[in-house]
């Protein structure tokens, strides 16, 4: 499945900026960074649990947000990309 | 069924690829050029010379991805595994049907009917599709040639008959290839199979792609617990991955010969990208190769209908449906082996 997850985590404190880190790492484990704080995953439902279980984990639910969208199949029907586009299709060929 | 996990294919020189938590970061010059999370990827193939970090090489093992170093021309040099896993018992099948020679006959003799129909099917295709009509009549001849081959594999008494035979169909299949290449005969002629090295543009291309399938073909085995060594058709050699040549030969030309044909006639690859070396090898340049996997990857992910399973694909998949197939035939739970039959 298609997933997009977006966060917001305050950074004032010395622990937020960490929480900040761990929540990127996470994401970039499952998927791509396509924003600042946007991260697009191609994942199966067990992956899936397992990204939103981590997640959960390192958030501070007092102060941080997360969001968790499960997007419509094919991704290249309904997602429309203006402007700046880095990311890579997983599924294409991989030759570098 | 399991999904189709995508290859990552290395071919810049001095690449560096190394584990950063979950994912695979290639650098090149100390720039990071992609990042994969781990779980998309099925293996890596690397080409000449690509480092990889020991904790890459240790995560990838650990999970049953396959690492395989190729040199740049594709030739096999070294593949990391980890602990082996699979089935004892249908390893014992395995090793057990080598010792029964009806069932090494008849595994045997499946396969090379399978090759046999598969490489048919080809010359019958390029024969519909050709626009002279000696060249469509010189195919349908060698289709002739091959249905009488194909005819006399299930009376073949042995082993050795029966490898007779394949030599003489692939005799007939390369003697007529030469016509259905459509563009640039004069580059793309092929004087029969020849390789290590390959001496002709032809020859170095399908030397390049039955590369890249045998990757598959191993890592499918693999993956249902097969000894990809103990093979039926081909002798047992130490080193020789003799089952993965079986699995093989019945995906050749659908994996790789009608491919090559299509880089050609559609000038893909064009003939001032092989390079003649001294010593009569002919040798494909870097952006040919990259061209080549992409068509490769591109051709596992077209849609077919197994024809035993009936069921929708990934052409990919294929050589792990054949290795299940495979599997089921050794632990008894299936008469005969049913080779695949493209169309």
């Amino acid at each position: 499945m298609n997933v997009l997850v977006a966060y917001d985590v305050a950074t004032e404190s010395a622990g937020g900026r960490r929480r900040l880190r761990k929540v990127a790492q996470a994401c970039k484990n499952f998927g791509q960074r396509v924003q600042k704080s946007v991260f697009e995953c191609v994942l199966s439902e067990m992956q899936f649990e397992e990204l939103v279980r981590c997640l959960v984990e390192i958030i501070d639910e007092k102060e941080d947000s997360l969001r968790v969208y499960r997007l419509v199949e094919p991704k290249e029907k309904y997602v429309q990309v203006f402007g700046v586009d880095t990311s890579v299709d997983f599924d294409e060929p991989l030759v570098l | 069924m399991h999904q189709l996990l995508n290859t990552l294919y290395l071919t810049t020189e001095g690449a560096y690829l190394r584990l950063d938590h979950d994912t695979l970061r290639v650098e090149v010059e100390r720039e990071t050029k992609l990042q994969v999370p781990i779980h998309h990827l099925g293996g890596i193939v690397c080409f000449g010379d690509v480092l990889v970090s020991p904790a890459a090489l240790a995560r990838c093992a650990q999970d049953g991805r396959f690492v395989v170093f190729l040199d740049r021309n594709g030739r096999f040099q070294a593949r990391v595994e980890g602990p082996i896993s699979g089935n004892v018992l249908l390893r014992c099948a395995q090793h057990a049907a080598m010792g029964s020679v009806d069932k090494t006959l008849s595994i045997a003799r499946n396969v090379v009917a399978g090759k046999i129909q598969n490489s048919r099917q080809i010359v019958l295709r390029a024969a519909r599709e050709s626009d002279q009509s000696d060249d469509g009549d010189a195919l349908r001849q060698t289709a002739e040639a091959l249905a009488n081959v194909l005819g006399r594999v299930p009376l073949s008494p042995d082993l050795e008959h029966l490898r007779g035979l394949e030599g003489e169909a692939a005799r007939k299949y390369f003697a007529t290839f030469d016509r259905m290449v459509r563009e640039d005969r004069a580059v793309f002629a092929l004087n029969g199979r020849n390789r290590r090295p390959p001496t002709d543009p032809v020859n170095a291309l399908l030397s390049f792609l039955y590369a890249l399938l045998m990757n598959d073909c191993v890592a499918a085995l693999e993956g249902v617990g097969l000894d990809p060594q103990m093979g039926y058709l081909h002798a047992l050699r130490p080193g020789r991955a003799a089952l993965a040549l079986d699995l093989m030969e019945e995906l050749r030309s659908v994996f790789a010969d009608r491919l090559a044909l299509t880089l050609i006639n559609r000038k893909q690859v064009a003939a001032s990208q092989f390079h003649a070396r001294p010593g009569g090898a002919v040798h494909l340049e870097d952006a040919a190769r990259k061209e080549v996997i992409v068509a490769y990857q591109k051709r596992k992910q077209e849609e077919i209908t197994h024809p035993v399973l009936d069921q929708k694909m990934p052409l990919g998949l294929v050589p792990h449906v054949q290795a299940r197939l495979l599997a089921r035939v050794l632990r008894g739970d299936l008469n005969a082996y049913p080779p695949f039959l493209f169309r």
